[in-house]
């Protein structure tokens, strides 16, 4: 636990650092909205309906950045294997690594925010109900992307790796948090927010702790 | 090192061979059955006949990949190069056949829905499976080291297996149209025969061809661990 607090702590710090990055994935992201919208046309009616799609579809694009980003530091003088040669659990790292990631992703995601709603003058919704989501996406597209960048960012081509190993696999995040970003920012007359959700929460947690725990097989072979 | 990879069991080609040989035999006998003698459906007439190789083809496809996924869980306890090598071979096998399905499935999509494609659970599903598990391989093609190789492709495809649930119900909830599943409770009893030759010939030929493609990795992977040699 306190191992898991400490690689946190470093790699939280290791992104302020390079918070330049950061800035590089927002504009990233926010670009991407901009084009989504010359692909549909000007009509409002259909930016403002595609507006949560198009949100989910800018940060899933972007996250396949940061996620790569993050293990390229412990690319540079082998850092990772020194990480691995410490007495500390491969766990920890992982963990450390993905709340990083997902800390970033989710900031990212409300970052995007505004930017969604000036551009496809779309109604926010909630607040809370709208970061609530984008935390259980983000941490959707953080478990097993760090993970999957672990491996691939090991291996020349890594560019079109990650993208290629996680897309198909966060299928049900993408789709769990457009129809429930949909629902919030347009209204839950039928009650399918809760399944939705439960559906992130699910997802969440299994590759939380499927990851967590193949984590070390692949940083240690 | 020199770590074994070939056993006896896997350079005997024979018994693959006659395997391969008689799930394709039955898969002939099943088809002509299912195409000549088998009663015209009533409401979708000579179009259902493609179900004597779509539905066998989806049965022994999802085995492909259960399979793989046993593979990469043995090739993780195990350690070694045996259960890698089968775990190589029926991911390329489950890919071809969930590729065929897709295609059989638009084939047959069209003239019953009217569309190519239809957004439903299982067709969904088995996209989101060829191209994860299309990622695997390629991942395993960018990996020189292959003991690195086998770790990860075993650990990637125990994460892509576990994902197919997940996926079959967030499209389930998201959009469904499809028939109901097929299995011999289901449809009539004179469309029973060539349905089950089919998935015993569609078996038959996967497992001949998992045995002979995974024999093809191990000798790849015999060269490739072979020490350089001496300097004259």
């Amino acid at each position: 636990m306190t191992q898991a607090l400490v690689a946190l702590r470093k790699d939280a710090l290791l992104q302020w650092r390079t918070r330049g990055r950061f800035v590089a994935v927002f504009v990233f992201g926010a670009t991407a909205l901009l084009l989504f919208s010359f692909a549909i046309g000007p009509s409002a009616g259909a930016l403002r309906q595609h507006a949560a799609g198009f949100l989910w579809l800018a940060l899933m694009l972007a996250s396949t950045l940061a996620l790569g980003d993050s293990f390229h530091g412990e690319m540079e003088n082998r850092a990772l294997e020194g990480l691995v040669l410490l007495p500390a659990s491969p766990v920890a790292l992982y963990y450390g690594k993905a709340l990083a990631n997902w800390a970033q992703l989710a900031l990212l995601g409300v970052a995007l925010v505004p930017f969604m709603v000036v551009l496809y003058d779309a109604p926010p919704g909630g607040a809370l109900p709208l970061i609530g989501l984008i935390l259980l996406g983000t941490a959707g597209l953080s478990f097993p992307g760090t993970l999957y960048a672990a491996m691939t960012v090991q291996v020349r081509g890594s560019q079109t790796l990650l993208p290629l190993l996680l897309f198909p696999l966060v299928v049900p995040v993408l789709l769990a948090a457009v129809s429930a970003t949909s629902l919030v920012m347009t209204g839950d007359p039928m009650d399918q927010l809760r399944s939705w959700t439960l559906l992130l929460v699910c997802f969440d947690l299994i590759y939380a702790s499927l990851c967590g725990l193949l984590f070390g097989r692949v940083v240690e072979s | 090192m020199a770590t074994a990879v070939m056993d006896t069991k896997t350079s005997d080609t024979s018994t693959p061979y006659m395997v391969a040989g008689a799930g394709l035999l039955l898969l002939v006998v099943g088809s002509y059955w299912g195409l000549a003698y088998a009663p015209r459906e009533t409401y979708m007439g000579d179009v259902q006949r493609i179900m004597y190789v779509h539905v066998p083809t989806a049965w022994n496809a999802m085995l492909a990949f259960t399979f793989a996924f046993g593979c990469a869980i043995a090739s993780l306890i195990r350690g070694g190069y045996r259960w890698d090598t089968r775990l190589e071979a029926s991911m390329e096998v489950g890919v071809v056949l969930s590729t065929l399905l897709c295609i059989q499935g638009a084939i047959w999509a069209k003239p019953t829905w009217g569309v190519w494609w239809d957004w439903d659970p299982r067709l969904t599903t088995t996209a989101v499976l060829v191209l994860a598990f299309s990622g695997i391989i390629a991942l395993r093609s960018f990996v020189d080291d292959p003991g690195r190789r086998a770790v990860w492709s075993a650990v990637a495809a125990i994460i892509a297996y576990v994902d197919v649930p997940i996926v079959y119900f967030s499209v389930k909830w998201w959009n469904s149209l499809h028939q109901m599943q097929s299995t011999p409770e289901t449809v009539s009893k004179a469309f029973h025969w060539p349905l089950r030759i089919n998935a015993i010939g569609i078996l038959l030929l996967m497992w001949g061809l998992i045995a002979l493609r995974a024999r093809i990795a191990a000798l790849r992977l015999e060269r490739q661990l072979q020490p350089p040699p001496e300097a004259a």
